[in-house]
């Protein structure tokens, strides 16, 4: 493979950048790999990369319906932060968050890492404390947090509304030093160039349409370009993993939902940060071209649609103006959707199967950019070593039964609320 | 935008409504032996189709009735709705 650097720029650069080989080939299915990946998108390349890294499987196939990194991977706000409380999640993101922060290097691909900081906004003094206890508990887990006070932020963003009389004053924050953003689509080329490196063929418009069961055990693949047989089968198609476990007679703990985000026109550098609203749902960061890159709240009905209704893009801004009354003249330039597999405790499923040999990624909900290097590193540990890593121990089916759920927020089965 | 037809008020926009999930759970027979299995499929388990849905909505800033709505989960289309006791025509 051709390593990307300064000096391979210039050198493309004589010959007018016309010989730069493909970064990844675009191969016809063999007959049989020893693992197939189901969903070619950040989650799915991530766990072929490092099936090949740490494990020493090289003769994979990710099966893509669409082209690689079309769904949620190319659709998220990019946000990066692991500030959870509970030890399962905390565990799990900030070892994603470490992965983050040497990713670039590590793909040779520049995954525009960019430790900018989050600050969630407290609009209330039992929000303070709220977060307070929060900042607390990620500091036990070794995670950077600094509980920030009102003239911290007043110098922090001083456009955001400090009046006292607005309906939801800002109290102070809390901050995530480490947390930021990455460019998306560049950790899904990334992985696919390096993946595809190592000798993993990935296929695109390739829809997966049946499965191969007998006697409990996979056997293979069908696929709209022919079947495929293998012994082991990784699930990583998000909004779509209800439609493929009804394939496989599997009830999950998941709806589907629509989440929307919009960009604004771009602007001349204003906000440094990631900021959430504390009395609504709204979130901002500023990418790097100058656009606000904003989100907030599901659509709040079940929905496989990868687009969304106005009302819902009028609420989140609503609450976003209420911070930032600023925003109000800038022109929106684009909004879109993408499909959540909204778990029914907001937290993810990665974990084996009632079927031998098939293996499980979902549940993310609204959070699996972050998660990328993180849930592939694992995923890849539970299809190869068939037992799940530590890190995802608690992020089993198990827990719906057992009632050992992670529920972060606290709203319960209902995600249309989360 | 949605046009929702509550069976009390005629068609409003969705802005009027508030949703309330899968129509077709049942809760476990109050004073039956109930399987924890049961229970499971009762508080989480959902068959999540993509295409037709029923669904619970609340009109909660109109008549604040409750009532059932066939749509489709993947193009939204709005089949029909009925009152609680009720079943759909279409």
């Amino acid at each position: 493979m051709q390593k990307y650097s300064v000096f391979s720029l210039v050198k493309n650069a004589f010959t007018n950048h016309e010989n730069w080989e493909v970064a990844w080939k675009d191969p016809q299915p063999k007959k049989e790999y020893d693992v197939i990946i189901v969903g070619g998108g950040g989650h799915g390349l991530a766990t072929a990369y490092y099936l090949a890294k740490e494990h020493g499987i090289t003769n994979v196939a990710i099966l893509e319906k669409g082209w690689i990194g079309g769904g949620n991977v190319g659709r998220n706000t990019t946000i990066l932060r692991s500030n959870y409380m509970f030890d399962s999640n905390a565990h799990f993101y900030e070892f994603g968050m470490k992965l983050w922060e040497t990713l670039s290097q590590e793909l040779n691909y520049n995954v525009m890492y960019s430790p900018r900081g989050i600050i969630n906004l407290a609009h209330s003094d039992a929000q303070m404390n709220a977060y307070a206890r929060r900042g607390n508990s990620m500091r036990l887990n070794g995670i950077d947090a600094i509980l920030l006070g009102r003239d911290d932020l007043k110098k922090m963003i001083p456009f955001a509304d400090f009046s006292e009389t607005c309906r939801f004053p800002i109290h102070g924050g809390l901050m995530q030093p480490r947390g930021g953003t990455a460019r998306h689509d560049a950790v899904a080329w990334g992985y696919a160039r390096q993946a595809d490196s190592m000798g993993v063929d990935i296929i695109q418009n390739c829809e997966v349409t049946g499965f191969d069961v007998n006697n409990g055990k996979i056997e293979g693949v069908q696929t709209s370009r022919g079947n495929i047989k293998t012994k082991k089968v990784g699930l990583c198609v998000a909004g779509s993993t209800t439609l493929l476990a009804d394939m496989l007679n599997m009830r999950l703990p998941i709806e589907a939902h629509v989440l929307q985000a919009c960009v604004s026109e771009p602007v001349k550098p204003l906000l440094h940060n990631v900021v959430t609203f504390g009395a609504g749902h709204f979130y901002c960061s500023q990418s790097d071209k100058g656009e606000m890159v904003m989100g907030g709240d599901l659509d709040g009905y079940n929905s496989y649609a990868q687009r969304g209704n106005m009302p819902m893009i009028q609420h989140v801004l609503t609450g976003g103006l209420a911070v930032f009354p600023n925003f109000s003249r800038l022109k929106m330039l684009r909004t879109w959707g993408g499909i959540m597999d909204m778990s029914m405790d907001g937290s993810p499923i990665i974990d084996k199967t009632h079927i031998e040999g098939v293996y499980l990624n979902c549940g993310w909900c609204y959070g699996g950019f972050k998660a990328t290097p993180s849930s592939g590193f694992v995923f890849a540990h539970t299809i190869a070593q068939d037992q799940v890593h530590e890190l995802n121990s608690d992020f089993n089916l198990e827990r719906f039964h057992t009632g050992k759920i992670i529920d972060e927020k606290g709203v319960g089965p209902k995600p249309w609320i989360g | 935008m949605l046009e929702i037809k509550c069976p009390y008020c005629g068609k409003r926009s969705q802005n009027e409504f508030s949703y309330g999930g899968d129509a077709t759970i049942k809760r476990p027979q109050l004073g039956d032996e109930i399987s924890t299995e049961d229970w499971d499929n009762f508080v989480y388990y959902r068959d999540n189709p993509r295409g037709k849905h029923s669904e619970l909505w609340h009109h909660v800033s109109g008549c604040r009735q409750w009532f059932k709505v066939s749509r489709d989960t993947a193009t939204h289309e709005i089949f029909d709705t009925c009152k609680m006791n009720e079943d759909f025509n279409v």
